[in-house]
């Protein structure tokens, strides 16, 4: 749909407003409605949306398969590994009171970390989900079925 | 480090995962999926006797207490469950270096691993937590990465089996969910201990009776009990043989343990056999479909198929046992829910080593095997006699205290339908070594050798754990008695 001067101006108007409301929807997760899953949402529905304008492949150069593949992996790390840092400092598994002196501030550092996982996460499984939709080629693969 | 082992289970494989993905070389992540089964197998086994030495453990997740909090609690049940699961994935995990080098794509390798390993994290957090919403989550965390794991296979058919899965799943697992909906809806709590002590004042409520109906039939499709089997015989036919072996030696059996939970844990003996019809309608069911569905594998002409058809089986004893009521029912099925994960897990992978060496697991395809691959042969055939229930094998402990336990109830014609299906067994255990030691090879095959040894080794050492468990009971029916005493409420 390059050819459609409406679409790609406007496009690229909004992408960049999408992309910065969904970095505000992640950070102000713990005073208001939003979180990570609600932010990973709207990011790739940014990158989605410039997908949709500009093909897949457009889309794969500024974000590639193997990049999402590593960043959902890095989303669950970060989650699971927020669990055991509070564990090895000497909480119970994702107690976050044990990541800073007082607990109420743990309690802030840990859920803003655990979240900036999921938004990692889901952003990049959306995506993964939108490319194998949208290529032939499945993710991260190097031949069809036998 | 001791009292955080519940969590630690659960979430070493947890970060597994994504390694796997973010490592990518497919030995280097076989080597990863290794070192982590084998350090989690540990671990439960570790619990397991801490658990039989020192009473239940409970570990509240973030340091909120239960009931406000999710609550992970392991007692003798949950710590046997654990070992079974974790020591399955061990003993698979050197068998699978080469079985999924040949089966699944080199470029998704890494990808089967870690799929895996979320299986397996689901499998074990489903067992370890003391919170029923909590069950749920795994449970669908377990059954996602396998409709992928399923999907993985070669065959074509493969998705089918797998999509089919996934559809009747879902609706497994959205029953399971709407019966926790009334459950909280009536109580207020998911923890299960506060509603095992709130539940009783509300039984008589309609409310309790259709949760409690819920529960059950969502587990029955989760556990293919006969007539809601129908995803399995696809799902264990197609899917590769390490997923093959490792699903049908865990994942019907932690089903099963989440409904011995919700009978005498959540809802308690009391309530399951007192007010509700659990006696009267499940072993009747169980049996039905044990005796069935042998009868259908004595007419499967591809062997997974044909093992497939007698997990269900199976699963009817373990069922049917599980659902008398008494103790001694209750140790028997708990004892069998071990017994047959040895020798379906020894026979799946013995197949699979067939399937490895020619590359097809038809009936006539492996005729005069017995003479070319003797060692994966008489795998099969020890397992075969410990499925029938030979004695000196796991088989025959399970079988004997199965019978003993419905002798005691005086149902005798219970126990017709278990011999019935036992002869039946013995028909298509037949038929298998028939073809494998009586029959020629096939004129013109290729000539056939012998499995390699990383795959026939883990076979071996399940064979003889039947063999070993159908000698000395102390690891298998003595936990699975202090299971029973635990979850009727004595002093586990």
């Amino acid at each position: 749909m390059t050819d459609h001067v409406v679409l790609r101006v406007i496009g690229k108007l909004l992408i960049p407003f999408i992309l910065a409301y969904g970095l505000y929807v992640q950070a102000h997760g713990d005073f208001g409605p939003g979180g990570g899953f609600q932010a990973g949402v709207i990011v790739a529905a940014g990158l989605i949306l410039y997908g949709l304008i500009h093909g897949v492949a457009a889309t794969q150069r500024v974000v590639p398969p193997r990049l999402v593949e590593a960043l959902a992996a890095v989303g669950v790390l970060i989650y699971a590994g927020v669990g055991v840092v509070t564990l090895v400092l000497g909480g119970n598994f994702l107690g976050y009171g044990a990541l800073d002196h007082s607990p109420s501030h743990g309690q802030h550092t840990g859920v803003f970390l655990v979240e900036l996982g999921v938004g990692v996460a889901v952003a990049s499984v959306m995506l993964a989900i939108f490319y194998a939709f949208a290529s032939r080629k499945p993710i991260a693969s190097g031949g069809g079925r036998r | 480090m001791d009292h955080h082992l519940p969590v630690l289970v659960v979430v070493t494989a947890l970060v597994g995962a994504p390694l796997c993905i973010l490592v990518r070389q497919p030995r280097v992540v076989w080597g990863l999926f290794t070192a982590i089964t084998w350090s989690i197998a540990a671990m439960a086994v570790t619990l397991l006797l801490q658990v039989l030495s020192e009473g239940p453990v409970r570990y509240a997740l973030g340091g909120w207490p239960p009931p406000l909090g999710i609550e992970l609690r392991v007692d003798v049940l949950g710590g046997f469950v654990l070992t079974i699961v974790s020591g399955m994935a061990a003993v698979v995990a050197p068998y699978s270096l080469r079985s999924v080098e040949q089966e699944v794509d080199a470029a998704r390798v890494h990808q089967f691993y870690a799929v895996l390993l979320l299986a397996l994290t689901g499998l074990l957090g489903l067992t370890a937590t003391g919170d029923i919403f909590n069950a749920f989550v795994f449970l669908e965390i377990s059954s996602l990465a396998t409709y992928v794991l399923v999907s993985l296979g070669r065959d074509r058919r493969a998705l089918v089996s797998a999509f089919r899965y996934l559809v009747m799943g879902t609706v497994g697992g959205t029953f399971f969910l709407i019966g926790i909906g009334f459950l909280y809806v009536q109580t207020g709590t998911l923890n299960m201990l506060d509603l095992a002590a709130i539940l009783p004042q509300w039984i008589d409520t309609r409310t309790s009776a259709v949760a409690f109906a819920f529960l059950t039939v969502g587990l029955s499709l989760k556990l293919a009990l006969f007539p809601l089997h129908l995803w399995l015989p696809g799902a264990y036919s197609y899917a590769p043989s390490v997923v093959s072996a490792f699903l049908a030696a865990t994942a019907t059996k932690v089903a099963a343990y989440l409904m011995l939970r919700v009978f005498f844990t959540v809802f308690g003996q009391a309530v399951a056999f007192g007010e509700l019809p659990v006696a009267a309608t499940l072993p009747a069911v169980g049996l039905f479909g044990a005796l069935a569905m042998s009868l259908v594998a004595v007419f499967q002409t591809n062997l997974k198929r044909l093992l497939a058809y007698s997990s269900i089986a199976q699963i009817g004893y373990i069922v049917t046992a599980a659902s008398l009521g008494t103790q001694a029912g209750l140790t028997a099925g708990i004892g069998h829910l071990f017994n047959h994960a040895m020798m379906k897990g020894a026979l799946f992978l013995a197949v699979g080593c067939i399937a490895y060496r020619i590359g097809s697991v038809r009936l006539e395809e492996i005729r005069g095997l017995g003479r070319r691959m003797p060692w994966t042969a008489a795998a099969i055939f020890v397992g075969g006699a410990s499925l029938v229930g030979m004695p000196l094998t796991a088989g025959f402990i399970s079988k004997w205290h199965l019978v003993s336990a419905i002798l005691a109830e005086g149902q005798w014609g219970l126990v017709a339908l278990i011999l019935t299906s036992s002869l039946l067994a013995v028909a298509y255990v037949w038929r298998i070594v028939g073809f494998l030691y009586l029959r020629d090879a096939p004129s013109g095959a290729a000539p056939v050798r012998e499995a390699p040894l990383s795959m026939l080794a883990p076979t071996w050492a399940l064979v003889l754990a039947n063999v070993w468990f159908g000698l000395d009971t102390r690891g298998s029916l003595g936990v699975a008695t202090q299971a029973a005493l635990g979850l009727l409420g004595g002093q586990p």
